[in-house]
This record gives structure tokens, C-alpha cells and sequence, in this order.
């Protein structure tokens, strides 16, 4: 049996991994619950974002949290130009349409990072990247607790556009009834780029903060798509909530069997905490039944 | 030209293209075509990519050597085993007379199977699974040292480490990937270490993980946990990288990370991604003679390709390549053909003296296997792999337990 602190620790990082997860499947819940369209180019553009946070951190020595502004704006106009201009025609067309033209961006991203970047793995050197805060028993390494911390305002701030900004109440009303913001005037289409940005921002960030805890490669964006969906599925496929307590869970989830059973199960035990949501809460832990 | 030599001349171009469409003509080529299966890129891509440099020196180095010609298809699996596979199959398709990879035994394996049903002869450069060689198989040969071997060799080694460091730790945690080359490794500590009673250490856990892991916080943390004096791994390149980061994060600092022969730590990539933290690994590996003529002229060929880089980071890969390249030409100039079944014969009786690589000859025993293939124990020190062990071959004396270590 596993040492108490040894426990402690595991669950800490866990828990820390976890949130940045939520913050990448949040993104991929607000566009699905609002556009109610499935991004299969995701994890990809996640992956972007890695890319990108290296690229100015190699040019500028830019910190990742401080790239995640730029890399955020940047992040937003193409979310809004992707939706605007090639996602808005196929909102009426059917989703296996849908499907094949994120699969297309997905593997058209893919095959453009291992143009540009080849197959190397690339990371970024902070100078806390190797230490950590002694707390007691637990170790907590410095850059999970920021990349984590940073998760969680990025998560808040959007709780907060949706809740209290005119946009965003915009927003919500559009993923409540389309037919009904139409009709009251809402410029639907622009709201729905509007969201794919805001989405596309959430990735930005999570991947920022992600890159100063794995090291980035081109094949990482369908590992970190197929997690996006784990988590929102566990979580309630467009709810909000759910997807940062999904995150949680996964992150959580996967430390412990790595712990409890062998470390090279931790994905195993992850889909199986998918198949049980899916058999006893089929719309996922906060989702709302339709 | 007089009318006899015109009919001559139209005579042999008569029986030149009377005889092709049996092959004769093809039998006779003056080329040899050698299929170079390689992981160049996905997570084993840069290793793949060093291999590739000593595929790329070799018909250049053998044409100067042996005056036979080589022209190499190149093959990427991108480190993916259902890959190798076709990529292999494509390889012959396209006319390939041999092949030649393939860096990791799972993707090994898979060529080796191919290559049989198809005839053609396959020469493993790297690759330890000792099923490879152990299929029966006519036209697969392995000039590397199977994980039994590596393990005996590592093992011994390690023996030898401690004895020249008047060391004498008593626990060390074993991790491993879980891969093909992993588990067989494994297999191999499993059935040897209880052998080796002069080793003073017993294993007190074992931890597997997945090769192509972004984060060990479990990892690490596990073996932490288990206490022990220091860690026996066995790794691939990336995934020892971000092993050695954790480590630090977690602030686990053991008498020293021994690698009992697998990759990773004795790489480039590794010393350019950890600068300072790549101090001190030892990796017991089959390792290159740098001493010996060939090495020289390789060196020479690789400093030519590669004008920034050093041998001495690609030394195990490049070289195993080199040679198993070399195998195939030098049993083509013997066979004076290319027909499949006439090479193999000819790669069956291979006796190469003058090698890159530590040990004896390369000669292919009744399996296809080469025995008595060298290892060195081969420690990070300034900033360089070092042969530290044995002492016949070391530049540098050992350095156990580790400097800024604890214990």
C-alpha cells in the first residue's frame, strides 16, 4: 500500500494536470454547446499553440504566461475566421459533413506542424521549470501550480463573459433557442464565430500552460483531441462546469491507477471511467438530459 | 564499324534481351538496391534520424572499401509497427534486393516477417528481441546483441562498476518502457540478475511505462517511494529526458541512473535537452571501437556528411547501421548477384574482421544471429558519452556514486 504523502502528491499533481485539461475541453464544450458543432481539429490546435509558445519563447525568451496574450489574440481571429468563413456554410448540412471538414483542418494541421517543425519534440526552459514549492509533505512542482492557476482565471473569466456581459448572455440565448435569437435580432452567425474564438482562446491558453509540462510534437494533437472528448463526455458535453470537473477527474483518475494499478494503464482506466458515465449518466456528470 | 563487329554487337543485345525476361540479366546487376527501413520520424524520429546518417555515408565508405555499388531506398515508418510493414512490403515491390532497419524490435519483428514470406534478406541493424532471430526464419540476419545478451553484458558491467568505485549499493528500482524491447529486456533482468551473485543490489520494484509518455509525475513519484539506492532503467530517447526533468522536480537524487543497455541517455537530443542534468548517466550499451581503422573511416565520412555534428553521439547507431550495410555489400560482391536466395547464402557466410564495433568477427551463427558483439560502460562526462569501462577500451575512470548526489 502506497504511502499516505506519496498518495498526497500524486492526487496534488493530478489535480493540477487535471484543471489544464478542463480549460482544453472547455473549449470544446462552449463551441459545441453554442455552434453545436464538434471540433475534430481541437487537440491539433492545441498543439498549435505549444508550437507557437516555443517559437516566441526561442525568438523573444517570452515566458509562455506572458505568450499567452498574443498567442490568445492570434488564437481568436482564427477561431472567428475559421467558424466565419469555412464553418458557418456547413452549420445547416449534416454532421457527418461537419465531421469530415474538421477531420480535414485536423490532418491538414497536423501535416503542416511536421512540415514546418519535423518530427522533433520541442519544449520550452523557464528557469522554474525544475523546481518546486515544499509544502509539508507535498512537493508541488512550480510550473503545474502556475499552469494550473493560470487554467483556472482563464476558466473564471469566461464563466464571467458568459454570465454578466450582453455578449455573452448573447451568446447563451443563441445556444438556448437559434429560432428565437433570430427572430429578436441577434446576428447569429457573428455570435457563433464570436464563440469559436472565445473557444479557440480557452486552447491557446490551456496550451501555453501545457507546454511547460509535456514537450510538444506534431502526433500529440490526436492524443489531446480523443482527451477533450473523454473529459466533456465525463463532464456533460456542453456544460461548462462539467468540463473543468471532468478535467479534474481525468487528471485525477489516471494518477491513481497509475499509482494503485501500473503506469502504463492510466489511459485504460480513464476510458473506463468513460464507459461507466456513459452507462449510469449517459449526458455526462453536470450535463443536462435533452 | 565493320559489318562482323556490327553483328556481334547485335548478337549480344539478341541474347541480353532473350535472357532478361528470366532474370539472368538481373541476377548480374552491378548494383545492389538495399530498402533502409527507419523510424525517422514520431517518438523514436530522432534516434531513426541517427541511424540514417550512418545509412547515408555507407555506399561512399563501401564503394571506396569493397569498389561495389549501392543505391539506397529510404523508408520512413514514422515509429509506427503496421507501418514497417507496408513500407517493407513497398520496399521489395519496388525492387529493393535487401533490407535493412529497422532501430526497434517490435517494427523488427514485423519486417522480419515480411522479408520471410517474400524471400528477400533482411539485416536488423539495432534491434534486441531475441524472437527475431529465434523464428527460424532463412533470410533474417541481426548483427546486435539480443536483449539476453545486452543484459548479461550490462549486468557484468555494472559488476565491474561497482568494483572499480569500491561501491556497494544494495537496492535499486528497476522502471522500464513497456514495449517489445522493454519487456524483453526485462525478461532477460529477470532470468539473469538471480545468476549474478557478485551484484549486491536487489530490485525492490519495478515500474513500466508507456514509451510514448508525455508526463512520469506517477512514474518518478513511485519510484521515489521505493527508496532505493539507484535506478536501473530501461528507456528510449524522449521519455528518458522528461524521466531525468522529473526527477529533479521531485527532487530524487539516487546514486546514479544505470541504463543496463538501452538508448536514450548517451543520445545527442538528450545532452542538448538537458544540458548540465545529462551529467553522469551511465548507459552499458554495444558501443563502437574508436580506435580501430574503420572507425577512422567512417569518422572521416560522417565529419564530411555532417560537418557540425560528432560520430561519438551517433557512434551505436550509426555504426550498427554502417555495418549492416556493409554486410549486405560484402556478401554481394562475394554472390556476384542479386538474386535473393544466392545473397542470403552468401550473408550466411559473412566474415567481417575489420568492424567499427566492439567483439569478435561478424559472423552469423545457424539462427542469423552475430555473437560475441562487445558492450562498454559509457558515462556522461563533460558533456560527452566517455567510455569509462572496461578498462582496456575506457578514456576516463567512473565516476559512482554521482557528484551533488546525497547518498
Amino acid at each position: 500500500m502506497p504511502a499516505a504523502d506519496l498518495v498526497a502528491n500524486v492526487v496534488v499533481s493530478g489535480i493540477l494536470t487535471g484543471l489544464v485539461y478542463g480549460l482544453m475541453a472547455l473549449g470544446l464544450s462552449v463551441i459545441f454547446g453554442v455552434v453545436r458543432v464538434v471540433n475534430f481539429a481541437h487537440g491539433e490546435m492545441m498543439t498549435i499553440a505549444m508550437y507557437a509558445a516555443t517559437v516566441l519563447f526561442a525568438a523573444f525568451k517570452l515566458d509562455p504566461f506572458l505568450a499567452m496574450l498574443p498567442i490568445a489574440a492570434a488564437f481568436f481571429v482564427f477561431g472567428y475566421a475559421l467558424q466565419a468563413g469555412l464553418i458557418n456554410p456547413f452549420i445547416t448540412r449534416p454532421e457527418h459533413s461537419q465531421f469530415m471538414l474538421l477531420v480535414a483542418v485536423a490532418i491538414i494541421l497536423v501535416n503542416g506542424l511536421l512540415m514546418i517543425f519535423g518530427p522533433d519534440a520541442r519544449n520550452v526552459n523557464v528557469d522554474y521549470q525544475l523546481e518546486s514549492f515544499e509544502l509539508g509533505p507535498l512537493l508541488i512542482d512550480k510550473a503545474r501550480l502556475f499552469a494550473a492557476m493560470a487554467a483556472v482565471v482563464a476558466a473564471a473569466g469566461l464563466f464571467a463573459f458568459f454570465k454578466y456581459s450582453l455578449t455573452g448572455k448573447a451568446i447563451r440565448a443563441c445556444a438556448d433557442n437559434y429560432l428565437g435569437a433570430k427572430v429578436v435580432g441577434l446576428n447569429v452567425k457573428h455570435l457563433y464565430a464570436l464563440t469559436f474564438g472565445l473557444g479557440a482562446v480557452c486552447v491557446a491558453i490551456a496550451g501555453c500552460a501545457m507546454v511547460l509540462l509535456v514537450d510538444v510534437t506534431p502526433p500529440l494533437g490526436p492524443a489531446y483531441t480523443l482527451l477533450a472528448f473523454v473529459i466533456v463526455i465525463v463532464g456533460g458535453l456542453g456544460s461548462m462546469g462539467g468540463a473543468l470537473l471532468g478535467g479534474v477527474l481525468i487528471g485525477v483518475s489516471e494518477a491513481l491507477a497509475g499509482l494503485f494499478i501500473a503506469p502504463s494503464a492510466k489511459s485504460m482506466f480513464s476510458f473506463g471511467l468513460l464507459i461507466l458515465v456513459l452507462l449510469l449518466r449517459p449526458q455526462g456528470l453536470l450535463g443536462r438530459r435533452s | 564499324m565493320q559489318r562482323r563487329a556490327f553483328n556481334k554487337a547485335l548478337a549480344a543485345t539478341g541474347a541480353l534481351a532473350a535472357l532478361s525476361p528470366f532474370n539472368l540479366v538481373r541476377a548480374q546487376a552491378q548494383k545492389l538496391k538495399v530498402g533502409v527501413i527507419l523510424p525517422r520520424s514520431g517518438y523514436l524520429g530522432q534516434i531513426g534520424q541517427s541511424c540514417q546518417k550512418g545509412a547515408d555515408l555507407a555506399p561512399g565508405v563501401i564503394k571506396e572499401m569493397l569498389g561495389v555499388d549501392l543505391e539506397l531506398m529510404n523508408a520512413d515508418f514514422e515509429s509506427n509497427v503496421d507501418t514497417a510493414r507496408t513500407r517493407a512490403e513497398r520496399l521489395i515491390q519496388e525492387g529493393a534486393n535487401v533490407l535493412v532497419g529497422a532501430f526497434d524490435s517490435g517494427a523488427s519483428a514485423a519486417i522480419a516477417q515480411v522479408a520471410e514470406q517474400r524471400g528477400i534478406p533482411f539485416i536488423v541493424n539495432i534491434a534486441a528481441a531475441p524472437q527475431i532471430t529465434e523464428q527460424g526464419y532463412k533470410f533474417v540476419f541481426r548483427n546486435f546483441q539480443t536483449a539476453g545478451d545486452i543484459v548479461r553484458n550490462g549486468l557484468d558491467l555494472i559488476g565491474e562498476l561497482f568494483q572499480a568505485t569500491s561501491s556497494v549499493p544494495r537496492s535499486a528500482v528497476y522502471m522500464h518502457v513497456n514495449d517489445t524491447f522493454g519487456q524483453a529486456m526485462t525478461k532477460g533482468i529477470g532470468a539473469i540478475l538471480p545468476t549474478r551473485t557478485q551484484l549486491p543490489f536487489k530490485i525492490v520494484d519495478q515500474i513500466s511505462y508507456d514509451p510514448a509518455a508525455k508526463d512520469l509525475t506517477v512514474e518518478v513519484s513511485k519510484a521515489k517511494a521505493a527508496n532505493a539506492d539507484f535506478l536501473l532503467l530501461v528507456c528510449r530517447l524522449q521519455d528518458s529526458i522528461i524521466l531525468r526533468r522529473e526527477m529533479v522536480k521531485q527532487r530524487w537524487q539516487p546514486m546514479a541512473i544505470v541504463s543496463p543497455g538501452s538508448p536514450g541517455m548517451y543520445e545527442e537530443p538528450y545532452f542538448n535537452a538537458l544540458g548540465k542534468l545529462s551529467e553522469y548517466s551511465i548507459s552499458n550499451v554495444p558501443w563502437y571501437n574508436p580506435h580501430a581503422k574503420l572507425t577512422k573511416v567512417v569518422e572521416r565520412a560522417f565529419k564530411k556528411q555532417n560537418p557540425k555534428e560528432n560520430l561519438v553521439f551517433h557512434g551505436l547507431n550509426a555504426g550498427f547501421t554502417f555495418e549492416a550495410i556493409l554486410v549486405a555489400a560484402d556478401a554481394f560482391k562475394r554472390a556476384k548477384s542479386t538474386d535473393a536466395k544466392t545473397l542470403a547464402d552468401a550473408i550466411r557466410q559473412t566474415n567481417i574482421t575489420e568492424k567499427m564495433t566492439l567483439g569478435g568477427p561478424i559472423k552469423f551463427n545457424a539462427k542469423g544471429q552475430v555473437e560475441g558483439i562487445g558492450s562498454a560502460c559509457v558515462q556522461n562526462l563533460n558533456m560527452l558519452p566517455t567510455v569509462v569501462l572496461p578498462a582496456s577500451a575506457a578514456t576516463a575512470k567512473p565516476v559512482f556514486p554521482v557528484p551533488g548526489y546525497k547518498k
